[in-house]
């Protein structure tokens, strides 16, 4: 099997997989960073999303071998610690998850929102979400939740 | 570190783990030396399997195994069983077909599992699954109600002719005759509730270990109901005693009544494990998960009202045939009969009522509770034929509702289907929604719509629904294979810190959280020194899980009776330490006092004195703070409300936007307000998908047209707008708590209200009826039919 090497989390890995082994395989079998979800087949529900680089990729849309030389952040590596990212605090207090399967990916993906667009609106939010499918909140909390999340981040200064 | 009872919002204890990513969902669980399995299902919809060979699979690399319908046989595993036997008018058992695990000889709907295939990895089984020759010989297939009930048609088991499955009734047909009699004015109105699919974000696993050192096995699955699941395997399927099984369903990604049933590959991946002598676990991808997963709704009625002539309902007859899918799934039978029957007589007083249900196979996946499960589909008849009402009539649909709603004061009501509602106050949710939507603005708003070329509609709802199955006596008079009570179980620990057992199940609804609000406020004690246990057989005494949103209604009344014998056992241990009569010792706010005195012990200190019982009444009482409890509910709960929804359709393009949409439910009592408006939020939003977006489409020849989330639409959140939710409270009359559910408000009063909506924006244009989904193309021909018409 190939071999390559990830960096994910500020760790880097080296692996062996197949060739065609997507992004979101590696995550989750060979790196144990199940946070990272499953939900579709076809690239529609965004529970895998990621950041590559910094913005937000859908790991399943992605082989692995792709990612190589690239910085990988998973929904592990966000936290500071004990202390949530400011975005994970948000949901948190506004109540955007509820079964917390989507929960990584939106989290995500926010975050890419907020570093391109520092005070999003409630139609900002929306479209944006247009690749995370959430099927427990009616979307509702979680635009609250990313609303509140960017007010914290611009302050902090956090992209 | 704060005490937080019933009526606090703390933040939710699971949001943790699940926002670091840390969750721990059934694909998440590798074992030591794990296997893989894929299934092999039908591709088409009715099929003699003429030829199954899997002998070049069996000889691939990793493959450890090929189980077919014969290993089925020969191992002697039991069928799927269906848990409610529904008779017919005649007194006859409903047909109850066989359900093998592996199809035996024939496949009957598209997704029928054929073969499994077990091996070293996924990938390998993926390899192998295509290696395995599988030839049919096709047969005509009903792959809609319409064909199942034709003349003449495919049947799906010889043994249910025309398909019926079975021809039930509620009600009284000759009281119903007399009131069309005397009728001033009659509506009638035929209809489809559409077909969705429950689509839980996480699909369903299933991960078997049996080991063969102990002779047991392990099942982890992505399960709303751990206990029903083992009791089934355990009595039905596998045949293995309970205590030789466990069944763990750790967190799990939604379920909406998608994971309340004992699907095949649960039983599968425990016989496999057997056979391979490793775990092995199945995870469905979505396209599976599209013709595995038991659907919903996919209604055929027609319905008739009569009113006199100041538009008092006199009379209801309902046809309705309910399409089953080829097997019967574990709740089938209930859901399209004592689920939805009995719920027609919603929120109104409505003295004569009679309908009948024929529930009808079709070469399709299975038909079962989905959010609401029974209840949405009664509302949405009721609540559509009454709107109809008001414009034939040209009463104001909402006057006409005031004119017929039960009054606050005529509780407890008896119903002409058989439930009796305790509480409830329809006028109030119904003022309430009305003031929410700025209703005494509306006409404005409809202009300023108008100006913009768009039509501006108000759709309304006024609904009940049923939480709580029970009584398990009168289910089980009503054909209820299984007990509807709930199991808690509470233990004190030496320190005084809590953990709580629960035979529920959280899949997104914060129990977590809620139960730990019982314990905390009752007790006095952090919400932070609390833990809620599910999910697990192990760890549980038993419970029958979640569903019907019976979680605080049974699953907490549960809890409260466990707690009251906990603060009584207390009182004795106090009263001991007090040296007072335990009738003068009052517990409240975490201590117990001598009434009329500040002579007091905390809860704490009762606790540890539990444990180390050094000064201890032992002679009168057994050491140790730790109780258990079973609560067997004396009626349903009913919440029930008004759902406003305002659209604006474009004209030219047909398309439907949500502009506004208010709830005024009656929940009854409200644990944590944050979790009970999360929980409306979601179910108005799976309420708007179907009513605009969601229909699973099957074809004539029992096709799914639409297996993927590429074709079927799922409600995104520019779908969706800002939702205005709120609660009068009247509380149950018959529970500890006063509660009365909130998980399925939304998906059951929210759908008629959408389509009225629409339909009051295209009545100037002559429009007057429109289906689920109601897409722009549907409304845009319905546009163009009705702009013929009128030329």
């Amino acid at each position: 099997m190939p071999k390559l090497t990830l960096r994910v989390n500020r760790e880097t890995h080296a692996i062996e997989c197949a060739a065609n082994a997507l992004l979101v395989e590696v995550l989750r079998d060979t790196l144990h960073l199940t946070g990272t979800h499953v939900g579709c087949d076809t690239s529609q529900c965004g529970a895998c999303t990621v950041h590559v680089d910094g913005r937000s990729v859908k790991a399943c849309t992605m082989l692995a071998a792709e990612a190589e030389g690239s910085a990988i952040t998973t929904i592990e590596g966000i936290a500071n610690g004990d202390t949530l990212h400011p975005m994970q605090a948000a949901f948190q207090e506004h109540h955007g998850l509820q079964c917390g399967f989507c929960t990584p990916g939106m989290v995500m993906s926010a975050i890419d929102l907020c570093a391109r667009k520092p005070a999003p609106t409630e139609r900002d939010v929306r479209t944006w979400l247009e690749g995370n499918l959430c099927r427990c909140t009616g979307y509702h909390n979680i635009v609250k939740s990313v609303i509140a999340g960017a007010e914290v981040m611009q302050k902090a200064g956090k992209p | 570190m704060t005490v937080q009872g019933v009526g606090a919002s703390p933040k939710r204890k699971e949001d943790r783990r699940f926002l670091l990513g840390k969750g721990r969902y059934t694909d998440d669980i590798v074992l030591q030396d794990q296997a893989h399995a894929v299934f092999i299902r039908a591709p088409y919809a009715h099929a003699a399997i003429a030829k199954l060979d899997a002998s070049a699979a069996r000889a691939m690399p990793g493959v450890l195994a090929v189980l077919t319908g014969d290993d089925v046989t020969a191992a002697g595993l039991g069928g799927i069983p269906c848990g409610w036997l529904v008779k017919s008018k005649d007194g006859s058992n409903m047909v109850e077909p066989p359900h093998p695990a592996l199809a035996i000889g024939v496949v009957r709907h598209v997704g029928d599992p054929v073969a499994m295939v077990i091996a070293t990895s996924r990938a390998a089984a993926k390899a192998a699954a295509g290696a395995v020759e599988v030839d049919y010989d096709v047969k005509p297939a009903a792959g809609r109600i319409a064909e199942a009930t034709a003349a003449n048609p495919p049947l799906v088991w010889d043994q249910a002719p025309g398909n019926i499955c079975f021809d039930w009734h509620i009600g009284d047909a000759a009281n119903v005759d007399a009131a069309f009699a005397k009728a001033a004015h009659t509506v009638e109105l035929e209809l489809t509730n559409s077909r969705v699919a429950p689509n839980a974000m996480e699909p369903r696993a299933a991960n078997g270990f049996y080991d063969a050192a102990s002779d047991h096995y392990t099942l982890y699955t992505t399960s709303q109901n751990p206990h029903l699941t083992r009791l089934l395997l355990a009595a039905f399927t596998l045949h293995v005693p309970e205590h030789k099984l466990r069944v763990v369903a750790p967190d799990v990604g939604g379920g909406f009544g998608s994971k309340i049933f004992h699907y095949a590959e649960e039983l599968m991946v425990l016989v496999a494990s057997k056979r391979v002598g490793k775990p092995v676990k199945w995870t469905s991808d979505r396209m599976e998960a599209f013709v595995s997963d038991a659907h919903g709704r996919d209604h055929v009625s027609k319905a008739q009202l009569a009113l006199d002539a100041n538009g008092k309902f006199l009379g209801l007859r309902v046809q309705t045939l309910a399409n089953l899918g080829a097997y019967l799934s574990t709740f089938a039978s209930a859901v399209p009969t004592y689920l939805y029957g009995t719920l027609l007589s919603g929120p109104y007083d409505l003295p004569a009522i009679y309908a009948e249900v024929k529930g009808v196979f079709t070469n399709t996946v299975a038909v079962d509770a989905y959010r609401g499960a029974g209840r949405p589909e009664a509302s949405y008849l009721l609540e559509r034929l009454v709107s109809k009402a008001a414009r034939q009539l040209r009463i104001d649909p909402i006057e006409l509702r005031r004119k017929n709603l039960i009054p606050a004061d005529k509780f407890p009501y008896q119903t002409q289907v058989a439930l009796a509602y305790d509480t409830g106050n329809f006028q109030a949710t119904l003022d309430m929604a009305l003031e929410r939507i700025d209703y005494k603005h509306y006409a404005d708003r409809k202009a300023a719509s108008a100006k913009r070329g768009k039509l501006r509609g108000l759709g309304i709802s006024t609904y009940i629904e049923a939480c709580g199955l029970a009584p398990s006596a009168l289910a089980g008079a009503l054909g209820a294979r299984a007990g509807l009570y709930e199991a808690a179980n509470i233990r004190i620990h030496p320190t005084g810190s809590v953990s709580v057992f629960t035979g529920t199940h959280s899949h997104g609804q914060g129990h977590e959280t809620t139960f730990a609000q019982l314990i905390s406020g009752r007790l006095g004690i952090p919400i932070e020194n609390v833990e809620v246990v599910h999910g697990d057989t192990d760890r549980i005494p038993f419970g029958m899980g979640t569903y019907g949103s019976r979680s605080a209604a049974v699953g907490g009344s549960a809890i409260v009776k466990a707690l009251d014998k906990i603060v009584d056992k207390g009182k004795k241990i106090a009263a001991h330490l007090l040296e007072a009569s335990v009738a003068d010792i009052e517990f409240a706010d975490g201590l117990y006092r001598v009434a009329g005195t500040d002579r007091v012990k905390a809860f704490g200190e009762v606790a540890f004195a539990a444990y180390v019982p050094h000064n201890y009444p032992l002679e009168t009482l057994e050491p140790g703070l730790e109780e258990s409890a079973f609560y067997d509910p004396k009626n349903f709960t009913f919440p029930g409300g008004t759902h406003l929804v305002e659209v604006e359709v474009d004209p030219e393009t047909g398309v439907v936007e949500i502009v506004d949409v208010a709830s005024a439910d009656d929940v009854g009592v409200i644990i944590n307000p944050m979790i009970v408006d999360g929980q409306a939020h979601g179910g108005l939003a799976q309420g708007i998908g179907q009513a605009l977006l969601e229909e699973a489409v099957y074809d004539g020849d029992g096709q799914l047209a639409n297996d993927s989330f590429l074709t079927y639409t799922m409600p995104r959140a520019a779908d969706l707008p800002m939702f205005k939710v709120g609660n009068h409270v009247t509380a149950c009359t018959h529970n500890p708590l006063g509660v009365k559910g909130v998980g399925e408000t939304g998906a059951i009063g929210v759908p008629p209200a959408v389509i009225n909506a629409v339909l009051d924006a295209l009545a100037p244009l002559g429009v007057t009826d429109i289906s689920m989904p109601a897409t722009p193309e549907k409304v845009w021909r319905a546009i163009q039919a009705a702009a013929g018409k009128q030329a």
